[in-house]
């Protein structure tokens, strides 16, 4: 019977997951009905820490979705976060979280993650490089706006976008412009964001 | 433990309940896509799989937001679905004179229509399953290159879409016994998103298109299908919390 039980625990887990919504901790009021971490989204990240994205609340993220083989425009994404980054003060900095979710995440292993961070000297205080599960991909790029395809070669076609949430997950800004020259507006609103966020 | 017994016998009626006109089962197939991938050349292959006879309907919807009211429209999260998701319900658990129980269901998400798809074992198809189903004719698996078939089409197309929609279940089936592929609503599919178009014609297949990583924009092979044009042009403007009056969803199994 155990077997079986288990079995059937899986299958509700299942069938709830993405209903469910993220259950709020004892203690913590309940998340915003426009925050994306409503969507459990369990990851690995650079470290092999799992963390479920929702434990980011009460923190600015930044977000955005990549993957460690691309060569043309994912390291544009890390440019373009090292780029806001370099804009702010140190305070500010310490404010600020950046999380960027790979849409490969059965080739982005924590150690091919580590890599990356590693190479582009990402701080580990303020940069989380993660996977999620293969199957939640989809649903993790559509709360954030982010649209692709695996290509045959196993690269894939994405659009790029750093996403602003604010400490309860809910989205303020976006911006498409990746590189070094970030948009000037969205430099704005991260700096607002961070003014009005506790520490 | 005797609850437990309980819920797994009803757990079979309770998606049999919810399936409404169930499942055919479609064989496995070599089929060229409309659509033109520059990483994809040939033939797309099919594996076996199961698709529902008809759209989900409002009852059916209906049936699933009353044993999952985390999907009631005034509790889902807003990341989920938009503001007007089941709007044209008389209330958050009733439908009303506007929706009718046998019409398909619509102003839906495709987050939405993922957990009900979730709900009941089963999965939305994807673009290539939904496009190798809506080929065939009443008689022919492939009908595509029947100028009056693509004509029948392109009638459905070119209605006012402010009239009231008819029951789903109603037209004849297709060669493999699938209702309603055609000339009722759109349909999501699970990789909705993965249909990159690019906005401006002309940019197809541009691989310098700084929006995308890599090379791998789609465009379209057969110029002439308009009726699989409109459907990429039409998912791919879509994020996942939308809704539209018109865009319901089916669900999908695989088989083997």
């Amino acid at each position: 019977m155990k077997p079986m039980m288990g079995t059937l625990f899986a299958l509700m887990l299942s069938v709830g997951l993405l209903s469910a919504g993220a259950i709020a901790a004892p203690g913590q009021a309940p998340l915003p009905r426009d925050s994306v971490y409503q969507l459990p989204v369990h990851l690995i990240d650079q470290h092999g820490k799992a963390f479920d994205w929702s434990s980011k609340r009460g923190k600015v993220q930044l977000v955005s979705m990549f993957y460690t083989s691309c060569q043309y425009i994912c390291p544009l994404i890390v440019d373009s976060g090292k780029a806001i980054e370099k804009q702010l003060t140190p305070t500010e900095q310490q404010r600020l979280g950046i999380l960027l979710v790979s849409m490969d995440p059965k080739r982005d292993t924590p150690a091919a993650l580590l890599t990356v961070a590693n190479k582009r000297k990402l701080d580990p205080a303020r940069w989380t490089l993660a996977s999620p599960r293969p199957g939640d991909v989809r649903e993790v790029a559509g709360v954030l706006g982010i649209r692709y395809r695996a290509l045959a070669d196993g690269e894939f076609n994405h659009t790029s976008a750093l996403v602003l949430l604010d400490g309860e997950g809910r989205i303020l800004a976006r911006t498409e412009q990746m590189g070094t020259q970030p948009d000037p507006e969205f430099i704005q609103q991260v700096r607002d964001s961070l003014r009005t966020a506790r520490k | 433990m005797r609850r437990i017994l309980a819920l797994l016998l009803l757990l079979p009626i309770a998606s049999l309940a919810a399936g409404g006109g169930g499942y055919v089962d479609l064989p496995a197939g070599k089929f060229r896509t409309a659509l033109k991938y520059e990483d994809r050349k040939g033939d797309t292959r099919i594996a076996p799989f199961a698709l529902m006879r008809k759209p989900v309907t409002n009852a059916e919807f209906l049936a699933f937001v009353q044993a999952h009211p985390q999907w009631r429209r005034d509790r889902v999260g807003r990341v989920f679905a938009e503001p007007r998701y089941l709007s044209h319900w008389v209330a958050a658990d009733k439908l009303g004179n506007t929706a009718l129980p046998q019409q398909p269901v619509v102003q839906i998400s495709w987050f939405a229509a993922q957990a009900y798809c979730k709900a009941q074992g089963a999965r939305l198809p994807s673009w290539d399953e939904w496009e190798y189903a809506a080929a065939a004719d009443e008689t022919r698996r492939d009908a595509r290159s029947d100028p009056a078939w693509r004509e029948r089409i392109l009638r459905w197309y070119s209605r006012p879409s402010n009239q009231a929609l008819p029951r789903a279940g109603l037209q004849t089936p297709n060669a493999y016994g699938v209702q309603d592929l055609h000339g009722l609503v759109w349909e999501w599919t699970e990789d909705f998103s993965s249909l990159l178009v690019s906005a401006d014609n002309r940019d197809q297949g541009d691989a310098d298109n700084a929006k995308f990583c890599g090379a791998g924009a789609l465009s379209m092979d057969d110029r002439d299908n308009y009726a699989v044009l409109m459907r990429v042009a039409m998912l791919s403007s879509l994020n996942a919390a939308d809704t539209t009056t018109n865009l319901g969803f089916r669900c999908a199994k695989d088989l083997e």
